[in-house]
């Protein structure tokens, strides 16, 4: 319509041309001036006049269709989705609801690292009016609003991984912690809404909330968490007629959990002090969804280089803009610097080594290839149907243990071509930053061209060796984490050592609760390529610069291959590789082993990943991403028919699609 | 902009006419021409709509855009040129004293205050899973009234969940920090503790269905158990520092309840031991707590309207009983807050004992203008004097809480000719059977049942009960399981372990625990209701028979009858009677009904509304949720919490004469 008009004026300007001719002579001049000069106006005006009304248009549609959506009755997009993909299968709660299945068992969520909702509770000046808001979570409307304040509130104290003074952020508490993470980004609101047509609500229902930034530990001591879950527990399991609760922790939530335990049977003060019967008298089953029990290579590159494969492969698109200080603050950098401070991520850093993971000339997982993995151990049909969507990709051998490697001839060369040269010890040189960056780097520092050289100069870094040069390279981080977090494997369980928090963790370290009629299950997804090791490089020499980066030129040529962007990828849910995830449930804790002494049994339940057909599936019902999988109708029938009473055994026992029993089989662990 | 447009247009076509040369295209012209204007006039309409409503969107987001960039200290900054520099928050003040944390504190927020949201519901609901249906925005309200309406409702014969509906309360701080957007109830009062350092792991809300009996929350959502346990933990993670009780409102009798089913034995109660609230309680603090019960809940329970009902009656006769609405405003919420058993907890308790009889009530003969000079305790009430005027009682008859007819509410006693409505014929069915889903009660009622409810013309807090049972006895039934509201002759009679009378300060004893302490914090200085005058409602067909007679008020100002309704001094739902006489007589020193002598205290605090927009709803207002952003009650709050006794308050805090008007209710102790 603006053309239109904007058009039309010409012509009206057209035939006034004429008009003075006829007119009188005297005033020709006169009112040729003033119509200039209207014209002009008019002009003028008409520019603003027609952004207006163009803003009006738009406005006034916009209105129409917001009023046209909220009118529409709220079946509608559900039928939409129907025509096109035909009939919906029921949710899992309301198929559930029709197998006459009830409430039978409370149930415990334990959320993981960054899903969970913090607020704050006190803060600087910078924060004024943000008393109870999200900081985390939510919309994280602050995060551009005033982004240093609120690295700075996010951020914990350097040296005691607790609260900076004057700072206070808290966990939100409820099911509102984590049934979302952003405005319609679920976590757990799908299961808790399935749960609920089964008659599920709060009085069964407990969301574990804690400061997943704190060291699991730390928690207890400042927020009293730990004391809080025992006593939800037992509250729930007496005011639900003693039946025991069934506990869902999903990724690091897992380990968390596995901390607790531990920690509720150990005597006050370090522990909780519930008796050595705790967990077989308040615990049915624990299902955990995605878990890093082994830990998970991606948190070693978020700590070494804070990047993992998302930023490599952005970095890889659109060279130089996180390098460059586009954002005024150097974006990783302060990232970086953040997530330094938190404890937890040590948590996740991977456990066993070379036992577990692969040493320079072997890993668990080579030689498997996907494609053929379909005719395996499978025990539902499922699989069937989606036997070509789910290439994870054909490896052309790589060696995985190597999970750092300085460059791509290395990360493939045998392993006698490879001159290492010892970094512990070296002297790490003189400081290279200046002062500007010092604020900035807060390991970096100390590191120098000399310590740099040495840790790039050993090549190639296995699981084992991966703890030792972060202790190199992150003096003070290692430190406070190597107080709350242990990750190597234990000789002798007995050993009293054993009886501190730090081993608590660890499931190679620590023996499973007395309770032979608990259940531990394992459920994640399979079928996305997932990050297993890396190609490293140094950076090109700028000053204030996070000096190792992924190097994103080493790819493979083939579409498939299992090297991208300098990421090695495995099977797995997209953050956690299978072998973490399964590894404990099919061998390590399978029948009576020294870590799980009264035989509890476990089950290894894998879902296959299926990408939503169509964007109004959303994010689909059959994932298997390690968040997604929260929403995998399979997966949240299997945990209604456990909350309301079935064992492992009337699912269906194990599900399994990968090669996880055989590569468990090739890691040789005394048990 | 579009004036300047829309003159010029003529301008351009008037000289046209005259100068166009050639004839034969004249009228095709003048027809394409005016064929064209025509077009254009039309566009111009839509184009100047659009075009002002793109003036409009700008400004706006331009507006926004200030806002949003406007430093956030900017308001408070502006309230500070106009009113003076603003006196610290509490917690600042108290922050500045070196208070830190001691005691862990639990609310226990009262009626409606609550939200409430879905977890199961009919097909209309649908969608609504975990949103408020109570609390926030009450946006469900408007687009789908009656479904709304059935899924507030509870079943009209147990008191529960109705089939396939399960409402529940939120949990959690969100609960009732804000009531709807804006409109706080508890934040103001969290935002002042956790600046002294308070956070989730020392505050705890005791979030209940408060639709629900109190005996019924536990048996549906083990809400006693969890408050027990909850409190439990907090004793415990707190180095065994005992907690501080924080009830509001209607929560004053919900914890007065629990502390009697604490203790009780199991499965009535809670099994915790005689010694439990001695060990896990430090201070209950009541705030505005209706302990004798609010003639506000009559007024509700018999007519479904309370003075801003009838107010809004008299000021636009005829909306609210007209079908404007379609479904039948009041009769719906009649029915379905007479669904919620809690309603009735706060029926007056005591009868003529305490509310007062024919020919007499505590309060009467008080003249508030001298109030202020008595019994007062600290400086603090010189400043108000002349704004807190309530009434000038010309001796009312606020005994007679129910009055049919002005000149009824007015007579002496002796010249009252009264017809005993008990056993009265209810007669035949007066509605016909469209009435019938609308009227729950009093569709069985008929013309003479309710003939024999107004020739009884007078009715005291005694009576009130046996009328109630009359008009409702549905619900009454249902009531009378959960509550009661008499006055106990002997506290040891064994009938008195029975969960109804838990939440009856006069039928039961307080727990054995001489280091707890008591007290009465409560608002004063605002009409409250006290007695009603009602008439029978012209005969409509569905309509509830009887109303508040709003015709009925005095011509002065300062008097105590208006709109049918006598006030008393209170904070606007809660006579300052009902809220201060345990603590100040019933309780006070070693009583029957403190057998232990567990320390009481009163304060009051005088109603000073807000002096400007700006104050929102004020630092120092006495009314009765509003007082929760009162500075001096979080100040005293704050206090206890960070340990100090009554005593180190000041002990009592009086502007009314609560201890003349207890002295005359003449009770055992």
């Amino acid at each position: 319509m603006a053309t239109i008009r904007r058009r039309k004026q010409p012509e009206d300007e057209v035939e006034q041309r004429p008009d003075p001719k006829l007119d009188e002579d005297d005033d020709k001049e006169e009112k040729a001036s003033k119509r200039s000069e209207k014209k002009n106006k008019s002009k003028n005006y008409s520019c603003i006049d027609n952004c207006c009304w163009f803003v009006g248009c738009v406005c006034s549609a916009w209105w129409l269709l917001l009023f046209l959506y909220n009118a529409m009755p709220s079946s509608f997009p559900q039928y939409v989705t129907e025509a096109i993909t035909g009939p919906l299968p029921d949710p899992p709660g309301v198929k559930c609801l029709k197998e006459g299945l009830k409430v039978k068992h409370p149930v415990v969520f334990v959320p993981g690292i960054v899903t969970g909702g913090l607020e704050l509770w006190e803060g600087h000046q910078c924060m004024h009016g943000l008393f109870r808001k999200r900081l985390w979570g939510g919309t994280f409307g602050e995060v551009y609003k005033r982004p240093s304040c609120w690295v700075q509130h996010m951020s914990l104290d350097n040296k005691t991984g607790m609260d900076p003074p004057g700072i206070r952020v808290r966990p939100v508490s409820g099911l509102v912690a984590a049934d979302y993470f952003a405005p319609g980004y679920f976590v757990w609101a799908v299961l808790i809404a399935n749960l609920a047509r089964v008659g599920y609500e709060e009085k069964n229902m407990y969301m574990a909330s804690y400061d997943w930034r704190l060291s699991f530990q730390n928690t207890e001591v400042r927020d009293q968490t730990l004391s809080r879950i025992k006593s939800n527990i037992e509250l729930m399991v007496a005011t639900n007629g003693g039946k025991k609760a069934v506990v869902i922790p999903h990724s690091m939530g897992v380990i968390y959990f596995l901390h607790f335990m531990k920690w509720v049977e150990a005597p006050a003060p370090m522990g909780g002090g519930g008796g050595s019967d705790w967990c077989a008298k308040h615990i049915k089953a624990v299902i955990n969804i995605g878990g890093p029990f082994l830990g998970v290579p991606k948190a070693i590159a978020g700590l070494f280089s804070a990047e993992a494969k998302d930023i490599a492969s952005a970095r890889a698109l659109a060279p130089g803009v996180l390098d460059s200080d586009l954002f005024q603050i150097q974006t990783l950098q302060h990232l970086m610097r953040m997530s330094r401070t938190w404890d937890s991520t040590m948590s996740m850093i991977p456990k066993g080594g070379d036992t577990i993971w692969g040493g320079i000339d072997w890993s668990p997982e080579e030689g498997y290839s996907p494609s053929k993995r379909k005719q395996g151990k499978n025990d539902t049909k499922l699989s069937i149907q989606n036997e070509s969507a789910s290439k994870v990709c054909e490896s052309t051998q790589a060696n995985y243990g190597r999970m750092v490697s300085f460059g791509r001839e290395v990360a493939e060369a045998p392993s006698s071509d490879i001159e290492r040269i010892e970094f512990r010890g070296a002297v790490k040189g003189n400081n290279v930053a200046n002062n500007t960056c010092r604020d900035v780097w807060t390991e970096y520092h100390d590191m120098g061209f000399g310590g740099i050289k040495a840790v790039s100069e050993y090549k190639v870094f296995t699981a084992g060796e991966i703890v030792d040069m972060l202790e190199f390279v992150a003096p003070k981080m290692m430190e406070r984490g190597s107080a709350h977090f242990s990750y190597g494997i234990a000789e002798n369980l007995d050993d009293p050592k054993y009886a501190h928090y730090k081993y608590w963790s660890n499931p190679l370290e620590t023996k499973l609760p007395n309770a032979p009629d608990m259940e531990i299950y394992s459920m994640y997804g399979v079928g996305i390529p997932t990050e297993r090791a890396y190609i490293y490089k140094l950076t090109p020499a700028a000053e204030c610069y996070i000096p190792f980066q992924i190097d994103t030129s080493a790819k493979d040529q083939n579409e498939d291959g299992c090297l991208k962007d300098g990421v090695y990828t495995v099977d797995g849910d997209e953050t956690v590789p299978a072998l973490s995830a399964g590894f404990m449930c099919a061998k390590g804790w399978r029948g009576k082993t020294r870590f799980n002494p009264s035989g509890i049994k476990t089950y290894v339940r894998e879902y296959d990943h299926n990408p939503p057909s169509n964007f109004l599936e959303g994010r689909g019902t059959q994932s298997g991403a390690h968040v997604d999988i929260m929403g995998n109708f399979q997966l949240i029938e299997d945990v209604i028919r456990v909350a309301a009473g079935a064992t492992g055994e009337e699912l269906g026992g194990d599900q399994v699609y990968t090669g996880i029993f055989e590569w468990s089989e090739k890691i040789d662990l005394k048990l | 902009m579009s004036l300047l447009r829309r003159r010029k247009r003529p301008d351009d076509d008037a000289p046209q006419p005259p100068h166009t040369a050639e004839d034969d295209d004249k009228k095709g012209k003048s027809q394409k021409k005016s064929a064209k204007k025509k077009r254009r006039n039309s566009y111009s309409c839509v184009d100047n709509c659009c075009w002002l409503v793109g003036c409009i969107c700008t400004t706006w987001w331009f507006l926004l855009f200030l806002y949003n960039t406007m430093p956030a200290s900017f308001p408070q900054y502006l309230t500070e040129k106009i009113t003076g520099a603003l006196p610290d928050p509490p917690g600042v003040k108290c922050v500045k004293e070196g208070l830190e944390p001691k005691h862990p504190v639990v609310f226990v927020p009262g009626i409606v205050t609550g939200g409430l949201e879905l977890w199961e519901g009919h097909e209309c609901a649908e969608g609504l899973f975990r949103k408020r249906l109570w609390g926030g925005t009450f946006g469900e309200i408007y687009r789908r009234p009656s479904c709304w309406l059935q899924h507030m409702s509870l079943d009209n014969e147990t008191g529960l969940d109705p089939a396939g509906i399960r409402v529940r309360p939120v949990s959690g701080l969100v609960a009732a920090d804000y009531f709807a957007p804006g409109y706080f109830v508890w934040a103001v009062l969290i935002a002042n503790l956790a600046r002294v350092g308070y956070e989730e792991k020392n505050m705890y809300m005791a979030a209940y269905d408060w639709r629900l009996s109190f005996q019924n929350t536990e048996v549906r959502d083990r809400t006693l158990s969890r408050i027990k346990r909850n409190i439990e933990l907090m004793v415990e993670i707190n180095d065994g520092q005992k907690a501080v009780i924080i009830p509001h409102s209607m929560g004053v009798l919900y914890f007065l309840h629990f502390m009697k089913w604490v203790e009780a034995p199991a499965p009535m109660g809670g099994g915790g031991g005689s010694d439990w609230c001695a060990k896990h309680i430090k201070a209950v603090m009541n705030i505005g707590g209706p302990l004798l019960g609010a003639p506000k809940a009559l007024s509700g329970l018999f007519s479904a309207e309370a003075k801003d009902v009838a107010f809004a009656r008299g000021i636009a006769p005829g909306v609210l009983d007209s079908d404007v609405f379609h479904i039948q405003t009041l009769q719906h919420i009649m029915r379905m807050s007479r669904t919620w058993d809690s309603t009735m907890s706060m029926i007056p308790k005591g009868g003529e004992t305490i509310w007062g009889g024919l020919d007499w009530s505590p309060e009467e003969g008080y003249i508030p203008s001298n109030r202020t000079h008595e019994n007062v305790h600290n400086s603090f009430c010189s400043q108000n004097e002349s704004d807190s005027k309530v009434c000038q009682a010309r001796n009312p008859n606020y005994g007679r809480i129910i009055s049919f007819g002005r000149d009824v509410a007015e007579l002496h006693s002796s010249k009252l000719e009264r017809i005993d409505f008990r056993g009265a014929v209810k007669g035949k069915n007066l509605a016909n059977s469209t009435c019938r889903d609308v009227w729950t009660e009093y569709h069985e009622m008929g013309f003479s049942g309710i003939k024999a409810i107004s020739e009884y013309k007078a009715y005291t807090a005694g009576d009130l009960l046996d009328m109630l049972e009359f008009v409702a006895p549905k619900m009454m039934e249902r009531g009378n399981v959960h509550f009661s509201h008499g006055l106990a002759e002997n506290l040891d009679d064994p009938k008195y372990a029975h969960y109804k009378y838990w939440s009856n300060a006069l039928e039961t004893k307080l727990p054995n625990a001489p280091d707890m302490e008591i007290y009465s914090l409560y608002g004063v200085g605002i009409p409250t209701e006290r007695a009603y005058v009602y008439k029978l409602a012209p005969t409509a067909e569905c309509y509830i028979p009887f109303q508040i007679d709003n015709t009925a008020g005095d011509t002065d100002e300062h008097v105590c009858l208006k709109d049918g309704v006598y006030t008393v001094d209170g904070d606007e739902t809660v006579p300052a009677l009902s809220a201060g006489f345990m603590c100040a007589k019933g309780w006070r020193g070693k009583t029957r009904f403190n057998p232990s002598g567990i320390k009481t205290y009163i304060r009051e605090y005088d109603h000073n509304p807000p002096s400007n927009f700006l104050e929102g709803r004020g630092t120092q207002s006495g009314a009765h949720v509003d007082i929760m952003g009162n500075f001096q009650l979080i100040e005293d709050v704050i206090r206890v919490a960070a340990g100090g006794s009554g005593e180190q308050l000041g002990g009592d805090r009086v502007y009314t004469d609560i201890f003349k008007w207890s002295d005359k209710i003449n009770i055992k102790l």
